[in-house]
C-alpha cells in the first residue's frame, strides 16, 4: 500500500502559484490606462477576432490575458451578471466594483480549492458617469484586487513594461499621447509594434448609451503615426524595423494553452 | 426623460442573487440568449417577466388564475403607432396618449423606443406589459450582441420579438393585448423593413407602411393616399406626423400634438446611421407645415 505523501499547505499554495504565473507570463501583455476623456485598453494580439477586451455593460469593459477560454468564460459570465443586474434593478446600478469583487471570489475559491488555478489575470475598467474618476481594477490568478487611477499592466513581462509606463504616463493626457505610451511600453526599447498586432478599445462618452468602442486598425495606424512627428517623446524608440513579436500564441489564438 | 407608465409594476422576479458569478455546466448553459439566463436564474417561484414565460395557454385550454378575460380593471392603454419605409430608411412614430378606460392616464408616455442601434420597436396595447416587453428585447438584442460579438440579423430580432409576444398569449387572453411594430435598417439588403405582429405572436413582414392602435386604422389610411416609391426621410417625417395628426382627430385614444404643454409625438428615424430620435422642435415644424396645408384646403371637411 502507497502512503500518500503529506505536502504542506504553504507548498502546494506556492506550486499553485508558480504555475499560473507561468502560463500568464508566457502569453502577450495589455496595458490599461486612464486618459483626458476616458480609459484606454491596448492589448499586444495578432488575431483580429478572438478579442482580448471586451464591453461588459454602458460603462465598463474587459481585458484578459492568459488561456483564452478561461479569460472568455469570464468574459461571458461577466455580461450575463451585469445584464441580469442591470435588468433587476436599473442600468445605472451596475458598476465594475462589484464585478470585480465577484471575480475576484470566484478565481480564489478556484485557486483554493480546485486542482489547477486559472492561467488568467483580468481588468475591470469603469468609465465616471461624470468627472474623471476612471476605475480600474486588477484580479489577479489568485482573486488578488488591486485598485488603479493611473494604470495597470496585465500578463507578459510586467514588470518591465510597468516601469517603462511609469516614465511616461502623465495624468490627464490625449488619447493619441496614451496610445503611443502604451504601445512603446509594450514593445520596448528592440520591437516596433504595428496597428495589426494590436487591439486597441476605449471608454469614451459619446452620443450613445453605450460608450465602449473599438479602435480600428486604419484609426490606431493614424495614431502611431504621430511617432515619426519629431519631438515626439516615444520617436526615439520607435524608429527601428518592425521585429517580429513572439509567436507562442499562448493567449492570441489558440485556446490549447500551455502544454 | 418622459414619464413612463409601468414602470412602477417593473418586475422584480429577475432579482437573482448577485454575490456569485453566474456560471453554468456545459449543457446547462444558457448561451447569448438573455431570456434563457432569466429562466436558469430565477429564484425558485419567482415569476418570469412579460414575454419570458416559457409555458403559453396549457393543453386543456382553461383560464389561468385571476381575471377572467377581458376584465382586468385600471390597465392603462397605449394608442396609435406608425411606420413608414423611405429611400433609405424607416420612420417610426407614435403618439404620446395613454388611456384609461373613458380616462387619459398619461399625456406623454413614449411608445417608440430604440431597440438597438439600427431597429426600433413601437408599442400599442396594454402599456405595462408593453414597456416591460421592450426592456427585455433591448436587453436580450444587447446581450447577443456582447456574448456573441456580432449583432443579431434584422430577420432575427424580428423572430425573437415574435417569440416574446407568443409567450404573452396567456396574459393577452385577460386582456392584456401587447402589440408591437418593429422596423429597423436591414445592414445586409440595405434598406428599412417593417414587421408586424398578431396575439399569437405571428410575424408579417409589411411592404412599405403599418399602423397599429386603435387609431391605426385611420393613421394608416392616412399613409396610404399619399404614400409613394422613395420618398425622401423629410417627406416620410410629414407623412407619419399627418398620419398621426388625422387618427388624433377621429380618434378620442390618440393625443394630438399639444402646443400649450409642447407635447409633441415620438418621430424616430432609422438608416445606416442608426436610430435618430428627432427633437420636439422639428416635429412641431411638421406639424405646423400639416397644419397650414389643411387650412389651405379650407376646414379640411367635417362629417
Amino acid at each position: 500500500m502507497t502512503m500518500p505523501y503529506y505536502v504542506a499547505p504553504e507548498q502546494v499554495m506556492k506550486d499553485r502559484a508558480e504555475y499560473a504565473q507561468k502560463g500568464i507570463a508566457r502569453g502577450r501583455a495589455l496595458v490599461g490606462t486612464t486618459y483626458g476623456a476616458g480609459v484606454l485598453i491596448v492589448a499586444e494580439n495578432p488575431s483580429s477576432t478572438l478579442h482580448k477586451i471586451s464591453e461588459i455593460y454602458d460603462r465598463v469593459a474587459f481585458a484578459g490575458v492568459g488561456r483564452y477560454n478561461e479569460f472568455d468564460q469570464l468574459r461571458v459570465a461577466g455580461v450575463r451578471h451585469a445584464d441580469t443586474k442591470g435588468y433587476a434593478y436599473s442600468r445605472e446600478d451596475v458598476d465594475a466594483r462589484s464585478l470585480a469583487n465577484v471575480y475576484a471570489q470566484y478565481l480564489g475559491q478556484v485557486f483554493t480549492h480546485e486542482m489547477k488555478p486559472l492561467e488568467v489575470e483580468i481588468l475591470v475598467a469603469e468609465l465616471d458617469p461624470v468627472g474623471t474618476a476612471h476605475q480600474l481594477f486588477h484580479i489577479a490568478y489568485d482573486g488578488t484586487v488591486a485598485d488603479e487611477q493611473r494604470f495597470t499592466v496585465l500578463g507578459g513581462e510586467a514588470d518591465a513594461i510597468t516601469r517603462r509606463m511609469a516614465e511616461r504616463f502623465r495624468q490627464g493626457w490625449t488619447l493619441g499621447e496614451a496610445v503611443l505610451a502604451c504601445v512603446a511600453s509594450l514593445s520596448g526599447p528592440t520591437r516596433t509594434l504595428k496597428a495589426d498586432d494590436l487591439e486597441v478599445a476605449v471608454l469614451e462618452h459619446g452620443p450613445w448609451r453605450r460608450t465602449f468602442r473599438r479602435v480600428g486598425d486604419d484609426e490606431l495606424a493614424l495614431l502611431l503615426a504621430q511617432v515619426e512627428a519629431p519631438g515626439s517623446p516615444a520617436s526615439a524608440e520607435g524608429a527601428g524595423e518592425p521585429v517580429s513579436v513572439d509567436e507562442s500564441g499562448h493567449d492570441a489564438g489558440e485556446p490549447a494553452g500551455p502544454a | 426623460m418622459s414619464k413612463r407608465v409601468g414602470s412602477e409594476q417593473r418586475r422584480t422576479s429577475a432579482n437573482v442573487a448577485h454575490m456569485t458569478l453566474p456560471l453554468f455546466p456545459s449543457g446547462g448553459d444558457p448561451g447569448p440568449s438573455f431570456l434563457e439566463l432569466l429562466r436558469r436564474t430565477r429564484l425558485a417561484g419567482a415569476q418570469l417577466p412579460v414575454g419570458a414565460n416559457v409555458e403559453t395557454v396549457s393543453a386543456s385550454g382553461h383560464q389561468p388564475r385571476g381575471f377572467p378575460a377581458g376584465l382586468i380593471p385600471g390597465v392603462t392603454h397605449g394608442t396609435t403607432v406608425v411606420a413608414l419605409r423611405y429611400d433609405n430608411g424607416v420612420v417610426v412614430a407614435g403618439d404620446r396618449r395613454a388611456t384609461e378606460g373613458n380616462v387619459i392616464a398619461h399625456r406623454s408616455i413614449e411608445k417608440v423606443f430604440p431597440a438597438d442601434k439600427h431597429s426600433a420597436v413601437a408599442i400599442s396595447g396594454a402599456a405595462g406589459s408593453a414597456i416591460e416587453m421592450v426592456r427585455l428585447f433591448q436587453t436580450q438584442l444587447e446581450h447577443y450582441e456582447k456574448v456573441e460579438g456580432t449583432c443579431l440579423s434584422l430577420e432575427g430580432k424580428a423572430n425573437q420579438l415574435g417569440q416574446m409576444v407568443s409567450a404573452n398569449l396567456q396574459m393577452a387572453m385577460q386582456g392584456l393585448v401587447v402589440i408591437p411594430l418593429f422596423a429597423g435598417y436591414d445592414l445586409r439588403l440595405k434598406k428599412g423593413r417593417i414587421f408586424t405582429y398578431d396575439v399569437t405572436g405571428g410575424r408579417f413582414e409589411e411592404t412599405d407602411f403599418h399602423a397599429t392602435g386603435s387609431g391605426g386604422r385611420d393613421a394608416k389610411n392616412t399613409v396610404k393616399l399619399s404614400y409613394r416609391e422613395r420618398l425622401g426621410r423629410e417627406e416620410a417625417v410629414e407623412l407619419a406626423v399627418a398620419a398621426l395628426y388625422e387618427a388624433a382627430d377621429e380618434d378620442t385614444a390618440t393625443g394630438g400634438p399639444d402646443a400649450i404643454r409642447g407635447i409633441y409625438p415620438v418621430v424616430a428615424t432609422v438608416d445606416a446611421d442608426g436610430y435618430r430620435r428627432l427633437d420636439d422642435a422639428e416635429v412641431a415644424e411638421h406639424f405646423r407645415s400639416v397644419l397650414e396645408r389643411r387650412r389651405e384646403r379650407g376646414q379640411g371637411g367635417a362629417s
